[in-house]
């Protein structure tokens, strides 16, 4: 009598128990993939700093009034058509690139653009400048921005692809896995030195 | 009469033993992609705009959030310019003293790798935006990441 076996263990409320933890974690979980247009903010100047005065054609002049319009070069446009606006000024190669440390970097010997004398000399000295009204909509804005992206993104996949084979979010992403990686380095710094991002942003009109 | 019977009591109950196991896939499922809600939104949750040339957002620990939109509470107005930090609206004004407060939370290495994140709501006007990018200039927190759902970009 003594020996008798154990009775088991009614395991019949583990799924209750289980229903209740994972209705829990249902009710609390978000599933946001926070992912958002990174930007780098410029220092803030010393209070006797005098800008540089930069040629009038280097400039891509982006204009958003408070009706979400876009007036881009002293013309109106639509967004749609800004991004191929913004790589024809990019793209433009019409002159000699900035002399960095000395060293001159010459004419853009990979741009495919115009080569018009009223254009940018080169991209490392192409600027965009955004400006937006206080009132214009955050929305229109990032959408401004983000095209403007897509014009570098489009300028450096196609150098990337032209001197190594490889789109280049491939090449960062191949870069981002294997940061050691000397040669892969220093591939991803030469397209984006090639096509640095200079978009600015103005001081918003009232 | 008794044919009935017989066909009434063979009716087998469901075996329901692997249920627990099902539940509980489903479970660490959920235990595994949830990431708690930090703070109670005080104000709609913003509709973000969607952008293509979006990057994630790494390290979330370092990355601390803005929030911008319309306040859920009345007394805030209707406009879609109010700034949550943490649990609190506040102002542009608020905001060094936010991000001091979020770098006093990580060591001092780390801090140059801090991103602040600003969701903000597709109606939201540039001149907020532009005050908190001023205020965060002066307190040198230059790596910012405007909040964007991945899409086309252009409507």
């Amino acid at each position: 009598m003594a020996r008798r076996e154990n009775p088991e263990i009614n395991a019949g409320s583990m799924a209750d128990i289980a229903f209740l933890l994972l209705i829990f974690f249902l009710v609390t979980t978000t599933m946001n993939v926070d992912s958002g247009v990174s930007k780098k903010l410029s220092e803030k100047p010393p209070a006797d700093y005098v800008p540089p005065i930069i040629k009038e054609k280097n400039i891509f002049e982006v204009n958003i009034n408070r009706n979400n319009e876009l007036l881009v070069e002293g013309d109106r446009m639509e967004i749609k058509d800004l991004k191929d606006a913004a790589i024809a000024f990019i793209d433009n190669g019409g002159g000699e690139g900035k002399v960095e440390n000395g060293v001159k970097t010459g004419p853009c010997n990979y741009c495919k653009g115009e080569k018009s004398v009223s254009s940018s000399d080169h991209p490392n000295k192409a600027i965009i400048s955004v400006q937006s009204d206080r009132g214009t909509e955050y929305g229109t804005y990032l959408t401004v921005q983000n095209e403007l992206l897509r014009a570098y993104s489009e300028l450096r996949n196609r150098l990337s692809l032209q001197k190594y084979n490889k789109p280049f979010a491939e090449l960062e992403e191949a870069y981002k896995d294997d940061k050691e990686n000397e040669a892969l380095k220093k591939k991803v710094e030469d397209i984006k030195t090639s096509y640095p991002q200079i978009i600015s942003d103005a001081e918003p009109t009232n | 009469m008794s044919k009935f019977r017989k066909k009434k009591k063979g009716m087998p109950a469901v075996n329901t033993a692997a249920l627990p196991d099902i539940v509980f896939m489903l479970l660490f499922f959920f235990m595994v992609t949830t990431t708690m809600r930090e703070t109670d939104l005080k104000i709609d949750a913003p509709r973000l705009p969607s952008a293509s040339e979006v990057k994630k957002l790494e390290h979330k620990s370092l990355v601390s959030t803005i929030y911008v939109g319309k306040a859920k509470d009345a007394k805030y107005g209707t406009s879609y310019n109010r700034i949550q930090l943490n649990d609190k609206i506040g102002t542009a004004e608020d905001v060094p003293a936010f991000i001091i407060n979020a770098r006093s939370k990580v060591s001092e290495a780390e801090v140059p790798f801090m991103t602040t994140s600003i969701k903000a709501d597709k109606e939201s006007s540039v001149g907020t935006i532009t005050d908190i990018r001023l205020k965060l200039r002066d307190v040198n927190a230059l790596k910012i990441s405007y909040s964007a759902s991945k899409g086309s970009g252009v409507n």
